[in-house]
């Protein structure tokens, strides 16, 4: 049981590794590649959690009482924002395809041109 | 290669990802038994070092304000390439699209007020409770749409000029590079705070960390107003213009 | 390990392959605003408040916009016989 949190980190990698490599639509493409992406908010999170600490915000209590890492919850935070951008740019592809080919399938633009 | 080989492939392969993945993830300690000693000296020295309550913020734009600096570059560069797609096929007529029910202009009006302040205190106090310029930029932005989704287009249009916001989001990035400039030149080191740190606990603390917070907020304020004026306007063009 | 912190991670494990495994753009916006709203739940129970604000904001105010425009652009255009995209 403690190793709950890791095993579904991997599940949700391979979960949104298997939507990605079968979709049939480059906007359903786009939302599970998403979902690999937080498999690794997940994952940094539990690497920095403690049993019985709170969160790294000392306002109201001594500077000694235990608290969870606070670098990985820097490194997530800033990321989570960063990522919807990405997935902004991936639709903002998409519709320039779906414009050349009037298609947004993936099996279907390899052959296309222009 | 058709389709059947290809989620074959992907099985084979999966499965020795899995494996590998599941073998790799055992060898981890325990998960709540965090022993390593980064997190535990940053939440020994930071209030001490730098009279900020919230260690995350702090660890944001001063004990690793590097990573930040990339990653607002990253931001700046995807809105970039959001509007370079979507720029060429722009449409300047005038759009409208209004909302016709008074109950929700109302609603949307006190709600967009309700929402802006809600931003800059969530951006304002991001060092000394939970919030920054990340979170604070989004749900800015956020007030903007409403705009759009209570009142019109034309207004949300005429809130957000191009070369304004552009500029702004451009500068953000800019005066984050440009104050760790300012800290080498008075402290020796890149990005090293330059101010005096206050008292503990009030918005008069972390130094330079207050500055770089608000140049992250407009930085992601506007790039998201950006992209979110970018996506509408393809939104709004009429479906006939769209086939030529 | 507390009780609710084992229930979370089942759940979030559940709403992730419900959103790969719904096919439709239109209904996967919705299925991926529930995902995001029991990650938030999920990052508070790992005492990640920062995280969880911004996972907050991110996902009810910028997703669905860029998802539904996307979506709207895509939806009637597209050759009826290769693709199952957009169609409600």
């Amino acid at each position: 049981m403690t190793y709950l949190p890791y095993a579904v980190a991997a599940w949700l990698f391979l979960v949104g590794l298997y939507g990605v490599v079968s979709s049939r639509n480059l906007i359903h493409l786009a939302l599970c590649l998403s979902v690999m992406q937080s498999a690794t908010y997940v994952l940094l999170l539990a690497v920095g959690y403690k049993n019985k600490a709170t969160a790294p915000i000392f306002r109201g209590i001594p500077v000694g009482h235990p608290a969870v890492d606070p670098v990985v919850q820097a490194l997530t935070l800033t990321d989570i924002v960063v990522s919807v951008t990405v997935v902004a740019l991936i639709l903002a592809l998409a519709l320039d395809v779906h414009k050349q080919g009037h298609t947004v399938d993936p099996d279907h633009i390899a052959g296309m041109s222009g | 290669m058709n389709r059947t080989v290809r989620l074959g492939l992907f099985a084979i392969s999966a499965a020795g990802l899995a494996a590998l993945l599941f073998w790799s993830l055992i060898g981890l300690p325990d998960f709540g038994h965090y022993h390593w000693p980064y997190g535990k000296l940053l939440n020994a020295v930071a209030v001490n070092e730098r009279h900020t309550t919230n260690v995350v913020g702090v660890t944001v734009f001063d004990y690793r304000g590097f990573d930040t600096l990339g990653e607002e570059f990253i931001l700046f560069t995807a809105v970039v390439g959001v509007s370079l797609l979507l720029r060429k096929d722009r449409d300047e007529r005038v759009l409208r699209d209004p909302v016709r029910s008074d109950g929700v202009r109302l609603l949307g009006m006190l709600t967009v007020a309700a929402v802006l302040v809600l931003g800059l205190w969530v951006v304002a106090f991001g060092y000394v409770t939970p919030g920054g310029g990340f979170q604070g930029g989004v749900v800015l932005a956020g007030a903007f749409l409403l705009v759009y989704l209570a009142g019109s287009y034309g207004d949300f249009e005429a809130l957000t000029p191009h070369t304004p916001v552009e500029i702004a989001e451009a500068l953000g990035a800019g005066a984050f590079a440009v104050l760790g400039f300012v800290g080498l030149a008075y402290e020796g080191a890149y990005l090293r705070n330059f101010l005096g740190i206050g008292d503990t606990g009030t918005l008069y603390s972390g130094g330079s960390v207050a500055l770089l917070n608000w140049a992250t907020a407009i930085e992601v304020t506007a790039a998201m107003v950006v992209l979110f004026s970018e996506f509408l306007n393809v939104y709004m063009v009429p479906v006939a213009d769209w086939r030529t | 390990m507390i009780p609710l912190q084992v229930v979370i991670l089942l759940l979030v494990a559940a709403a992730g392959l419900a959103v790969v495994l719904q096919r439709d753009p239109l209904r996967q916006t919705v299925v991926n605003g529930l995902y995001g709203l029991l990650l938030v739940v999920l990052f508070m129970v790992f005492q990640a408040p920062d995280v969880a604000l911004s996972m907050l904001a991110v996902g009810a105010i910028a997703y669905p916009l860029v998802l539904l425009v996307a979506i709207a652009r895509v939806r009637g255009h597209t050759d009826e016989t290769t693709d199952d995209g957009g169609g409600l």
